[in-house]
Formats: C-alpha cells, sequence, structure tokens
C-alpha cells in the first residue's frame, strides 16, 4: 500500500474527472489523479464539441492555449430518407465573436491540453495505472482505491469516481446499478482527413468558422439514434450511434450503419476523397433524469457519463460532465474547509449543488423523452422521415398537380400512416415530454 | 431480423488504431457453453469492432486485439453471466489518436 494519504482521489482524467481534480487541487487539497490511458485522452471518444461557457468557469483563458478545432457558427438538423433529407439550418454571423459559444475539438488533444493544466494546479497525474477496485471498510465507506499497481492500494477522505459511461468500479462496489441496454447508445465514428480548403469550400465555411451536421431519420433502421458531421479544422469527425437494446433486437451491425450513412447521397459528398486515420466506438448514456443513480455516500461521489448525465435531445454531455466534476470539488472543499468528515450525510451537499444547476434543471425538462424515443422508435425515427421527405417532395416537384390536391395527397399519407388518433397523439405526447 | 452487410470490412477500420495488446491477458473473457444464450449471440452483430465470432462448433468466441473498449458487450453479457469484464491493464488496449 501507498502510505502517502491524499484529500481526495479522482478516477479518471476525461472532462469530469479533469474539472474535479482542477478544482481540488486549484484550491489547495492534495489530489491524486489515476487514469488507465498512456496519456490523458487516449481512451476518450467524443464527437466532439466544447462548450466555452463551461470551460470558462474553470479556466478563464483556455482560448489562449487550448487546441480547439473550429468555432461553430451554424448548426444544421438533418431529417433524412433513403436519398433525400429535409433540413433545418442556422448560421449566424453573429458567432464570429470575440469569444465564441461552442467549438469542435478533438478529445485526445484536447484531454493532453486539459490534463497539464490539472498538473499545473499541483495534482498528481498518474496515468498508465487501472484502477480495478474502490477500498471500503467494514462499514462500507469508501476509504480508497485499488489499482493494477504492486503495492497499489492507495486511501483518501473521498474519492471522485469519474469512470465514464461503463462504470464499473461503482457498479463493483454495489453503489449503483449497471446501465440497462434500454438507457445507453453505442455510437461508432470516423476521423475522415481532408485539406482545410477542402472542407472549407464543402461545408461554405471561412477561416476557422466551424459547422456541425446532426441528422436523424431512416438511416439508423427505425431504431432510435442519430448521425453527426463535426468539420474539424483538417478532418471531419463523423458518427452514428443507436441505442444499445435496438441493437440487440435488430441485429443490426455498428458498421453496417455507419457506412450506409457515409454512402448515403447527402452525406457521401461532403466526405469523399478522404483518409480515415481511426474508428472508435463508445457508449453515451441515454436514461436522462430517470437514470441517474445515487450521486453521492461514505467517502465518494460520481460525476460525468458515471453519473448519467447527458442531455440526449441537446446532444449536450461534455458541459454536464465538466459542471458536475467542478460542482462535486467545491462542495468537497466547503466541507473540508469546515474541518468536517466526509460522510454521506456532508457530501449530500454536492447533490444539492447540482439540483439547483442547469445540469438537473435540463434533463428533469426532458425526463419523459428518453421513454417516448426509444419506446417509439418507429414512428419518430422511421415513418415520420419517410413523411415529413415525401411531403416535401411533393410540395417542390412541379408537375401538372393542382395545389390543393397536392395538399390532400399529403395529409392522405400522414393519416394512413398513423391514423388521427395517432397523429395528434404523438404531437401530444411530443409536446408533454418536450414541456 | 435485417441482414449484415458483408461488404464491411472491420479489419480495415481497426487497421487505422494504435493498440498496445496485452498478450496472454484478455480483458473480456466468454463464459465457456456449449449453446450460446441470445444475449452471447447478440454480440455477434453489437460489437463494433467484431471481437466476437462463431466457432466450428457453434460457440461463442472472443479474440480482444482489436476491442475499443466500448462496453457494449459488458451491458448486454454481463448481467446474464455470460461474459467477464475488466478493463485492460493500465497503458494497454486501444491508444485513441484523435478520439
Amino acid at each position: 500500500m501507498i502510505e502517502e494519504r491524499f484529500d481526495a482521489i479522482v478516477v479518471g482524467a476525461g472532462m469530469a474527472g479533469n474539472a474535479a481534480a482542477l478544482t481540488l487541487a486549484g484550491r489547495g487539497l492534495k489530489v491524486l489523479q489515476f487514469e488507465r490511458g498512456e496519456y490523458a485522452g487516449s481512451k476518450n471518444v467524443q464527437g466532439a464539441i466544447l462548450y466555452a461557457d463551461m470551460l470558462e468557469k474553470l479556466i478563464p483563458d483556455f482560448r489562449e492555449d487550448a487546441p480547439l478545432e473550429r468555432h461553430l457558427v451554424e448548426q444544421r438538423f438533418w431529417i433524412m430518407d433513403e436519398r433525400s433529407h429535409m433540413g433545418l439550418h442556422y448560421r449566424s454571423d453573429e458567432f464570429n465573436e470575440e469569444r465564441p459559444n461552442r467549438y469542435t475539438i478533438i478529445r485526445a488533444q484536447f484531454d493532453k491540453w486539459f490534463s497539464r493544466k490539472v498538473q499545473e494546479a499541483g495534482a498528481l497525474v498518474i496515468c498508465e495505472t487501472t484502477v480495478t477496485e474502490l477500498v471500503q471498510d467494514a462499514y462500507g465507506k469508501v476509504i480508497g482505491v485499488r489499482t493494477d499497481r504492486r503495492d497499489g492500494e492507495v486511501h483518501a477522505d473521498v474519492v471522485v469516481v469519474a469512470e465514464g459511461v461503463t462504470g464499473l468500479l461503482g457498479t463493483r462496489a454495489g453503489l449503483r446499478q449497471m446501465p440497462r441496454p434500454d438507457n445507453v447508445a453505442l455510437a461508432v465514428k470516423e476521423m475522415h482527413f481532408l485539406p482545410r480548403e477542402t472542407i472549407e469550400a464543402r461545408f461554405n465555411l471561412k477561416g476557422d468558422e466551424g459547422t456541425v451536421i446532426e441528422a436523424a431519420g431512416t438511416i439508423t433502421h427505425g431504431m432510435a439514434g442519430m448521425g453527426f458531421i463535426y468539420a474539424n479544422k483538417e478532418s471531419v469527425s463523423l458518427g452514428i450511434g443507436c441505442i444499445v437494446s435496438d441493437f440487440q433486437k435488430t441485429g443490426e451491425t455498428p458498421y453496417g450503419l455507419l457506412d450506409r450513412f457515409k454512402r448515403h447521397p447527402s452525406v457521401a459528398p461532403l466526405i469523399e476523397g478522404s483518409e480515415v486515420k481511426e474508428y472508435a466506438a463508445h457508449l453515451i448514456p441515454e436514461g436522462g433524469y430517470k437514470a441517474i443513480p445515487q450521486l453521492y455516500g461514505d467517502g465518494w461521489v460520481v460525476v460525468g457519463d458515471a453519473a448519467q448525465f447527458n442531455n440526449a435531445v441537446h446532444r449536450e454531455g461534455s458541459n454536464l460532465a465538466m459542471t458536475s466534476g467542478r460542482l462535486a470539488a467545491e462542495a468537497i472543499f466547503q466541507i473540508k474547509s469546515r474541518r468536517d468528515p466526509m460522510t454521506s450525510a456532508n457530501l449530500a451537499l454536492y447533490k444539492k449543488m447540482i439540483d439547483e444547476s442547469f445540469v438537473m434543471k435540463d434533463l428533469k425538462k426532458y425526463k419523459d423523452m428518453p421513454a417516448l424515443l426509444h419506446t417509439q422508435s418507429q414512428n419518430f425515427f422511421l415513418t415520420y422521415p419517410q413523411l415529413v421527405s415525401k411531403a416535401m417532395q411533393n410540395f417542390v416537384r412541379v408537375d401538372g398537380t393542382a395545389k390543393a390536391d397536392k395538399e390532400r395527397i399529403t395529409l392522405k399519407s400522414f393519416v394512413a400512416a398513423r391514423t388521427w388518433s395517432g397523429l395528434f397523439g404523438d404531437v401530444f405526447r411530443l409536446a408533454r415530454a418536450w414541456r | 431480423m435485417t441482414t449484415t452487410e458483408v461488404s464491411v470490412r472491420v479489419e480495415d477500420k481497426l487497421f487505422q488504431n494504435r493498440y498496445l495488446v496485452d498478450a496472454g491477458r484478455a480483458h473480456i473473457k466468454v463464459r465457456p457453453h456449449t449453446v450460446p444464450s441470445p444475449a452471447l449471440l447478440a454480440l455477434l452483430t453489437a460489437c463494433p469492432a467484431r471481437c466476437y465470432e462463431l466457432n466450428g462448433k457453434g460457440q461463442v468466441e472472443i479474440t480482444v486485439d482489436g476491442c475499443v473498449e466500448c462496453g457494449t458487450c459488458r451491458i448486454i453479457g454481463e448481467p446474464t453471466g455470460d461474459i467477464e469484464w475488466n478493463y485492460p491493464r493500465g497503458g494497454y488496449g486501444v491508444l485513441f489518436k484523435f478520439g
């Protein structure tokens, strides 16, 4: 066992773990952080979009040296069927501001930078070390961690579990259940490299401007899921993800979906001639508010993906991760300053802070959305996209049919596919879940 | 059931990735069986790195070398007791260049 004792151990160097370690070390606590990858970031996968506001709260001047790709000036939503997409497209020059709001990033590079900031703040970061177990005393209080190093047990007053979505340590220690297959999505992603000018021409961008495309529809074959295309400086991140239980039920393969998405006539020209340099996969927490586990206990708190903090509707996760890591650290600092013990009753402060933040407010707002989208996936991800595509084509194609007749055809197609009560029911359920 | 697209070569995709293989220490193990359970059969298609394959006797086998450590098989196969899942030893496994 390592004799040295720490105020806090942080397990994992993703967004949540780094936010927690940085905040704790910055407040003068003695922090030890473990990361199983060869460096922070080498096991982390995300689309990825960075939300400036949440990072500014940790590192106000991050724009000076963080490895950022492009600042987003545009968001495109696509509803796709086999050969078409209907888009909603928002672009504003106001996003070309001094302190842009969102950026595309490449996680392996970004996390390495973030980890350097954590070390500069004074935390001891040990990579290439897997934490295998949370160490508990006879009363179940978490008192430290065991790693795969020789004499790898080390103790601390509190352990911040930032181990990511899979959550092995927490489930093994009985702190929470493993995520259910219907509460996580599996996303696969490729990195497509292209010359900078090619990306800018194809995506209609100037300089460091960036855009993201989020796509839903028949590309997921009736499964609940989405595709995404993010423009980086010299690469395009392209991926698709669906709920794991849907993969289980349908026998669809993730790489089969990815390749069909890439071959779609709306997508293929964007990546034509690219060189693919990596294929990655990752789980995404999709259960929302109702899937959030116990967040604290004697000697521990859980943050980020391991706590299932992900807003599936807005495709936000890393900001919830950073915020939960920071709030956990602030709660620990307050308890420590009062010289109080890291008991469950005291660490409940973290939950209180989370509840008062946008993290829990947003997740609560959409608490019924996951159930709706996952149980009605055939309608929302297959039937409606097909109907919408046909309706749009009918609307724009000029073929001598009277406009009133065209409208009747479109209306009939919706009623035939979903019935009147089905249509009203869907609108009602969607509105209620969104509220 | 829809058909798997045989044209997609996962090996070619994985070839782009960096790995440090921990020879002789597989971090995922399949429980010995004679007839695979539905959960095990699901892993044949759900695993994004196609690590799970049927052997000549119709049993599900795993080769972890190309594993991208997503955890999907744990979510599907651990509750049923079909697989035993651990993180690879520190420093080993997939080493994402971009992530």
